[in-house]
Formats: C-alpha cells, structure tokens, sequence
C-alpha cells in the first residue's frame, strides 16, 4: 500500500500514469473529510492532493478565483471574507456530521462532491459556480475544460461533469471558480409551533415571493433544539432567511411578516445569530456526531414533508428539511432501510437518496447512491469508461453494477 | 459555402432517399415530413445565413415516442440527423447536411405542467423562451434567462445553446435554471435527468448536455425554475468620454458588492447606430455608454441608486441620468435593444460575433479591433454585456462586393483570436456550430479535444447525431478509445512514504 503525495499537477499525472501501467487502482482523497460517504473504494494505493495546494489567482473585481484542488476550503474562506466575498453556494461542512473536527476539506473536494449550502435554493450548487478545470483522467492524459469567464460556451462542460463525479472520472488539479460579493447583513425570521405541512406551506409562500429569501428550513420539535445554541428548543421552528443591504432586508422582512401574518407568532434574528443558525443547519448539525444512519433525500420541496409522514410509519425517523423542503436531512432510528425509503420517494414525485452517514458494511453492501434506470445507468457506465477505462480511479465508490 | 468543409456524404444513403422518406412518413403521419424542395427551402439555414444548405428530407415529430422510432430507425441504418428547434442559431448549429434528416422540434410546442409550489414549469422542447415567462405572467412569475431572440428561440434550443442574456449576470444562464430533461439518444433510448428536485443524482449529466449543441441527444422535454419577478427595476444611463472609464465603473460597481440586474455597455458606432434608428435619446459624443439596471425592492433600488451614481461621477462620467418611470426605463433600453437592427441599417450587411473577455482587458480588446478593423477595411461596432465579460462585436460588411464575406470571417476570427489571448474564449453564448468549430484548435489543445469528442462517444458513438458541428475533426470513437500506456515507473520515489 502506497500512498502518493504529489505536490504539483504534474506529480498528479505521473501517479496516475503509474498506476493505469501497473493496472493498480488509486483512492483519490483531499483531507479526506468526506471519505466516510459513497462505497468503500478497493484500491491499495491512495493518491493524496493535500500537497497540490494554493490560490493560484483571485480578481475580487473579475469575481473570479482560481487554486489548485488540494487547497483547503477553510483557506479559500478566510481569503474571501477578508475581501467581502465569498462561495455564495454555501459549502456544507461534513466535518461535523462524521463527529470529526470542523473546518477540513479541500476545494477540489467540493466540486466532486457537488456540495452546496442553504442557499442552494437561490444561487444554486458547486457545479453552477466553477467556471474552468485541469484534470488528469484515468487515461492518464491531463486535460482542461472551461475558462476564467462566466460566459463560456466553447465545446462541453467537462467542469460540471467533474461535479458530484466523486473523484471517479478524473483527477482534478486546478479549479477556478465565480466568487460573488458576501451580502452586507442578513435577518432571519422565525415562525413557532407549525406542522410540517403548515411550514410547507408558509415556506412556498415565502419563495414564491419577491422577498428573495436566502434560505428556508423548517426544523420539527426534535431538533429545533440542536441549532443555534438550543435557543430555539421546545417548540418547532421554521425560519427564513434574507441577505442584502439593510434597508433591502429590513424592507423585505415586514414584507413577508404581513404576507404571513396568519401563521401566527414571529420572531427576527439578526445578523450573527442568523450566521449562525445557517451554519448548523448547513452541516446538519441537529445529527452530528451520532452514529445511527443519515441520509440526504432531495425531491420537488412541496412533497418532501408527504414522503416523510408516509415514511414515519413503516420506519423511525427523525428529519428536518432544508430548501424549502427540497432536501431533507433523515436520521434513522435503526438501520437504514433503503428499500422502504427508496420506494417512498418514488411513490411521492420522484427524487433521490444518498445514504451520508453509516458503517463500513452497510455502505459495501448498499446502494449508497439512488440506483439508476438501465438506460442511464449504461449511459453513465460509458462515460465512466470514456474517462477511466481501467477503472483506477476510485473504483466502486459510487456504485457496484456497473461499477463506477 | 466560404472554405466550410462538411462531412463527406453517404452516397448509400443518398441513394436509399424515397425509402426513407417513406418511412418516416410511417413514422410521423400527416404533414409532419417535408421533401418537396419548395418546403424544406425555409429550413436550410439558421440564423447563420451566410451557410445553407437543403437537407435530405425534414420531419417534424410530436411525441417522444416519434423521436425514439426515428433515432433508432437512423442509428440502425447509419443515416445522420441533424436536429433544429427554432433556427435561430447565431452559429450554423443547426445547419442541414444534404444526406441528414433534419428533425424539427417546433411542433412540441406544449405547456405541460405549471407549478407554482415548487416553482417550476415543465415544457416541450418547441415553446419559446418567451412562451415560459408568458404561461406564468399573470401570477407574477417569469422564466430569467431572456436571450434577445426570446420571441422565436426554442427552449430546448436554450438548453443545447445554453443561452443567456441580458440578465444573466444576477440570475444565472440555462445551464443554472434548467432542473431537468428528458432526451432521446441516437439508439432511441429515452432518458430522463433531474426533475423538479435540485441537484440530479448521478454524474452531472444534465450540465453536460447543457450547452452540447444538439450532438448528444434530442432533448424532449425540459423542466424549468421560474422566478418572481422583483417588485420593481430602475436604471441609470452613463455616458463615458473613454471605453477605459466605462469598463473601471463597471469593475468599481461590482467591487463595492453590488450585482446589477443587469449591465450594458455600447461602443460610439453602436450608440449612434442606435439613437439613428430609434431616437432613445442617447448622448453622441461619449466614447461609451453605459446601462446599468437594478432590480428589487423600492428600498434596495433608493438605496444602491445612489452608490452607483457616486460610483460613475468618480469614474469621470459626462452624463448621467436616472430612470423615473417604467416608461424611462425602457426607453433606456430601446437602443440597447435594438442595436443589431439599427447596425443593420447602416450596413448592407453584418456579422455578430460572440467572445467573452476578462472584463479588466476591454480596453485593450477594444483598442486591438480598432487596429483590425483599420487593416481590413472594415468597420466594427460593439455591444458588451459588460457585467459578464461578453462581448458583441458587429462586423460591417457588403455580401454582394466580392471577398467581403472572407474578409469579415478573417476579421472576425482575428478577434476571437485575441479574446482568447488575453484570458477570454471563443464564445460566450452564441455556440460553436459551425462558424467558430475550426478555431476550437486556438482555445484547446489535442488532448482536450480529443477528451471532449470521447464524451460524444458514450452518448453518440456512430457519430451520427449533428456531425460537422463544434469538432474540427471528426476521429472514430474506436481510434478516440485506444490507450498509449507508457510503462510507467514508480513516480516521485524520493517522497518517503508508507
Ligand atoms: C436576433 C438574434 C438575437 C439573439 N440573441 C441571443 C442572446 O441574447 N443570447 C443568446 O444566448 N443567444 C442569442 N441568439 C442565438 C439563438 O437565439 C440561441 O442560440 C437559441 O438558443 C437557439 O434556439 P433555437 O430554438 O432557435 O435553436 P436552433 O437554432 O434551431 O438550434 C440551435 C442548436 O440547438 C440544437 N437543438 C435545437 N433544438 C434541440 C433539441 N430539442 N434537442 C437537441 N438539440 C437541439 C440544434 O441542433 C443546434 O445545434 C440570438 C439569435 C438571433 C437571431
């Protein structure tokens, strides 16, 4: 077993290289922060980007920046901030979640696993924000794809084929990413004691308003007391979210507290303890730490809560939803259940589960990605090959048939 | 057809045409195909008019189900099909090949699904961009991306263009407002991707079709996120004695954290083309003028109004004016608006072109067309999304003189060239097609082409959907697959490890 730490994109190639001559497949890892999600990879060599580090540019004013993949996240944060900017898809932080410490995870990171924040709804994911890459395939061959502007369309979007590809297709070794000015304030309101169906409600009102809200999260009486410091325990919260300038935010508040008036009680939060609400529920911090299994369930927002109340009697499950109820964070009383889970989803509309958190065993012998109808199974197995027909980039993580 | 080289045609195919037009009529009953000359005459070109070309027979299917049948019937006898939504295509995307059936779109021109909880609108390929933001007008809705073909463009057209518009900056291209499809591969499987959740599933494929120019699959149908439209929209009209002072304020705009709705700019030939055509009042002696348009709630508008003037007075502005009324307002834009005719006014005629620069080099761009534009002989005006970088450099020119047409393509090859010098790319929004596809080698070199053309492999391997579009070169997929292994040695054997 070896482990490779490159320092440049081109001791990338060189490993990879190695490895597709030796048929000999490679883990691929950053800090390996998010090592705990996908199928365990059978590979006896790790290739290590952690070295391949540092912002390579960044133009506030181009709204643009780029840096090799191993740079950590935490690096490119504090970078931004420091110039009121910032990754306005929100990267989640798994750190948390898996009971590890906060504050790892590389950038390269964030686009194989498509990550995004509570402010998906608005500004969407990690794929809607990269705008250029160099990668290595598992034909050991180094390609680019993209640019340094947002408008781009010369020849396929190979960046966003990287997103949520889970290191499986190529090793990416330089990203460059849209950076977008951080808002000047934010406020949040809260709205007390509503069912899952009545937040559902209150929530599509809110979005389906000009009120450009940020974030809209409903957090049921389990684990509205395992955010924001427990302030808001004892009853179920749901809270929304709007960021801008003040007078922008404050106009936009009393606008949506008339407009939900009927809903009864309501109570602001300001800035920083909005900041950090959103961060707890960004890494579904209601479930970190434990042990039981975590999924991460996205579906059209208006029957997330339907699925879940269907569910709550063939399983026990704690949930609380994010996205307007779009993405629904699920923790499971006993073991994972994914056939039930699954076949729910499908009776309500459609959508998919990735099973985040759980043991080694269970993620070997589970789909932990939603299995795919043949066609478009068959059509991601030729594009896996057409990539890395050796398969030595993490093998299996993603799926056992094909194997991807 | 100025020096186009097309694949070469299959004279089996040729041969086999009153079969296959038979056929299709199986297929597609009614008036759905068309292989009278005097028909097809309307489809031989888009809006690339300067290529035509008639194609074999052209059909126009109305059901998923009709596509499927067509497709496979195609892939099993290695016949190629070019598929077309609107033809509006500023990049001959979707010009006919003479042995191709060319697959029209436009009769799948239904609403399937308006809704409002979840936001989204499900279409047909064939309803035009405009059509979307119509369906969901009366409730206060709208679908963001608006490309200025808005009336005719199809929306699938959208997606395999990945079109975007004058709005984009704040709310984002197709590629980040389309949740999901469903498409048709060339073997006549039906796939769908995404849906009305976020975030598909799998590997991304829905971003790679996004923007893939009609060569991976017939897209069927498209599910849409609608927006709110903002409480209200105002705009500031700035004049600038130098195209340097335009482009810092808009680098000043943003650096103070503000994302207008939108942000225009226009080159003096531009502005005086315009104002001569419909009188919007423009300034005529500034170098540059600039539209800045903010979107939101009254408060927001009173409150960020007032920095961006502060903002353009600092970069030397010499004129200035604020939007009072929605009447103003638009009236600011009605030149913008109608730039590409205006041009066409003072011109016999004009070729758009399409890069997108890092916006810190537009003086340099524009002082480097300058000098081309002496060399050839021929005038150049120039409309900017400035916000974005995009540039829309209208190349002046008289088809009917002899080498004019050459001369324009040279000319307006020279500065893509030099968009993609400083930093930039070949196209912006406008798409590869045919027009730019021989300059793909200036931006990417073999192996990335060669890495893009595998991807069309796994989706299209027989390259039989759209072929002679984006690639310089067509290779076979079997040649594409072979591997060159090296035998490697251990790398870096000096890095302890264990
Ligand atoms: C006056 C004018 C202004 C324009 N302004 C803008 C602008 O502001 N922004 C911008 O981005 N573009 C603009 N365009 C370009 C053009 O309108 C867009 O590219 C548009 O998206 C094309 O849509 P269409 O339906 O006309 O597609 P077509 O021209 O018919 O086809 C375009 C490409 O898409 C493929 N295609 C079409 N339908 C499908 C389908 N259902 N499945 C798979 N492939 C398909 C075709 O094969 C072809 O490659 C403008 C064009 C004109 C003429």
């Amino acid at each position: 077993m070896t482990i490779f730490t490159p320092s440049s994109s081109e001791e990338v190639l060189s490993a990879v290289q190695w490895a597709l001559s030796a048929e000999e497949p490679l883990e691929i890892l950053g800090h390996g922060s998010k090592r705990g999600i996908g199928r365990p990879v059978q590979a006896a060599h790790t290739l290590d980007l952690s070295g391949v580090s540092g912002v390579t540019l960044y133009e506030p004013e181009e709204l643009v920046l780029s840096a090799k993949a191993g740079t950590p996240v935490a690096e490119i944060e504090k970078l931004l901030d420091d110039n009121r900017q910032q990754l306005a898809f929100e990267p989640m932080d798994h750190g948390p979640l898996f009971g590890k410490e906060p504050g790892r995870g590389t950038i390269g990171g964030v686009l194989a696993a498509n990550i995004s924040g509570p402010r998906r709804i608005k500004a969407g994911a990690a794929r809607d924000h990269i705008l250029g890459i160099h990668a290595v395939s598992g034909r050991g061959e180094a390609f680019k794809s993209g640019g340094r502007v947002v408008k781009n369309v010369t020849g396929y979007d190979l960046s966003k084929t990287m997103a949520g590809s889970w290191g499986t297709l190529a090793v990416v070794t330089d990203l460059t990413f849209k950076v977008l000015p951080a808002a000047e304030t934010e406020t949040t309101l809260v709205l007390h004691n509503l069912t899952d169906d009545q937040a559902a409600n209150v929530m599509a009102h809110a979005m389906g308003s000009s009120a450009e809200v940020s974030g809209a999260a409903h957090l049921p009486v389990l684990v509205s007391g395992k955010v924001a410091g427990g302030t808001l325990s004892g009853q179920a919260a749901t809270v929304l979210r709007m960021e801008g300038v003040a007078p922008s935010v404050a106009w936009r508040i009393a606008h949506l507290k008339d407009l939900l008036k009927a809903a009864g009680e309501m109570q602001e939060i300001g800035a920083e303890g909005s900041r950090a609400l959103w961060r707890d529920i960004r890494d579904c911090a209601p479930f970190a730490g434990g042990k039981k299994p975590v999924w991460r369930v996205s579906m059209a927002p208006s029957q997330g809560h339907r699925m879940i109340d269907a569910l709550r009697r063939e399983a026990g499950v704690n949930a609380f939803y994010d996205w307007q109820g779009g993405l629904i964070w699920l923790e499971m009383a006993a073991g994972p259940e994914a056939v039930a889970l699954r076949a729910m989803i499908r009776r309500f509309g459609g959508g998919h589960a990735t099973l985040i958190r759980a043991g080694e065993p269970e993620r070997a012998s589970l789909d932990v990605f939603e299995p795919q109808p043949p066609a478009l199974a068959a059509l991601s197995a030729r594009l896996k090959a057409e990539f890395d027909p050796k398969g030595i980039l993490n093998p299996g993580r993603m799926s056992s048939v094909p194997a991807i | 057809m100025s020096g186009l080289t097309m694949p070469p045609s299959d004279k089996a195919t040729l041969a086999r045409r009153a079969e296959i037009v038979a056929d299709m009529r199986s297929i597609v009953p009614g008036e759905g195909v068309v292989d009278a000359e005097r028909g097809m005459r309307v489809f031989e070109s888009d809006g690339l008019t300067a290529y035509r070309q008639l194609p074999m027979v052209v059909v126009l299917p109305e059901t998923t189900a009709q596509v499927a049948r067509i497709l496979k019937y195609c892939s099993d006898r290695n016949i190629k099909v070019v598929p077309r939504g609107s033809g509006t295509s500023l990049s001959g995307g979707a010009l006919p090949l003479e042995d191709a059936v060319l697959l029209v779109m436009s009769r799948f021109s239904r609403i399937l699904d308006i809704d409002y909880p979840n936001r989204v609108v499900v279409a047909q390929p064939g309803v035009t961009n405009l059509g979307i933001s119509i369906a969901v007008e009366q409730d206060g809705f709208y679908y963001a991306p608006d490309p200025s073909s808005q009336i005719a463009c199809s929306i699938g057209g959208n997606v395999a263009e990945n079109s975007g518009g004058v709005h984009c900056l704040k709310y984002g291209l197709t590629a980040n407002n389309v949740l999901g499809i469903e498409m048709v591969l060339m073997n006549g499987e039906i796939v769908r991707l995404g849906g009305k959740h976020l975030d598909a599933e799998g590997y991304d494929l829905l971003g790679v079709m996004t923007g893939s120019e009609g060569l991976l699959g017939v897209v069927t149908e498209v599910t849409v996120r609608i927006l709110k439209k903002p409480d209200m929209a105002r705009a500031l009209l700035v004049g600038f004695p130098s195209s340097e002072q335009g482009g810092q304020c808009v680098a000043d705009i943003i650096a103070a954290g503000i994302i207008p709705g939108g942000m225009e700019m226009m080159d003096r030939p531009a502005i005086h083309a315009a104002e001569a055509f419909v009188q919007a009042g423009y300034p005529l002696d500034v170098e540059a003028l600039l539209i800045v348009e903010l979107d939101g709630c009254g408060a927001e508008l009173d409150h960020l109004i007032g920095r961006v003037e502060e903002i353009a007075l600092k970069n030397g502005s010499v004129t200035c004016r604020i939007s009072q009324s929605e009447e103003e307002r638009l009236n600011f834009w009605l030149g913008r608006k109608a730039a590409f005719p205006a041009v066409g006014r003072i011109s016999p005629d004009y070729y758009c072109m399409d890069g997108t620069i890092p916006r810190k080099e537009l003086p340099r761009v524009l002082h480097g067309m300058r000098q081309l534009s002496e060399e050839y002989g021929l005038r150049v005006a120039n409309v900017f999304h400035a916000g974005d970088g995009n540039l829309h450099p209208l190349i002046l020119y008289d088809a009917n003189i002899p080498g004019e047409l050459d001369k324009a393509e040279a000319f307006g090859a020279d500065i893509l060239r030099l968009c993609v010098k400083v930093g930039g790319v070949l196209t912006g929004e406008h798409g590869v097609g045919v027009e730019k596809r021989d300059l793909m080698g200036e931006m990417f070199n073999q192996t990335d082409l060669d890495q893009q053309m595998r991807v069309k492999c796994a989706f299209d391997p027989g390259h039989l959907l759209n072929p002679g579009k984006v690639f310089p070169q067509l290779r076979r997929c079997a040649e594409l697959g072979r591997m060159h292994i090296h035998r490697g040695r251990m790398p870096f054997p000096d890095i302890p490890r264990f």
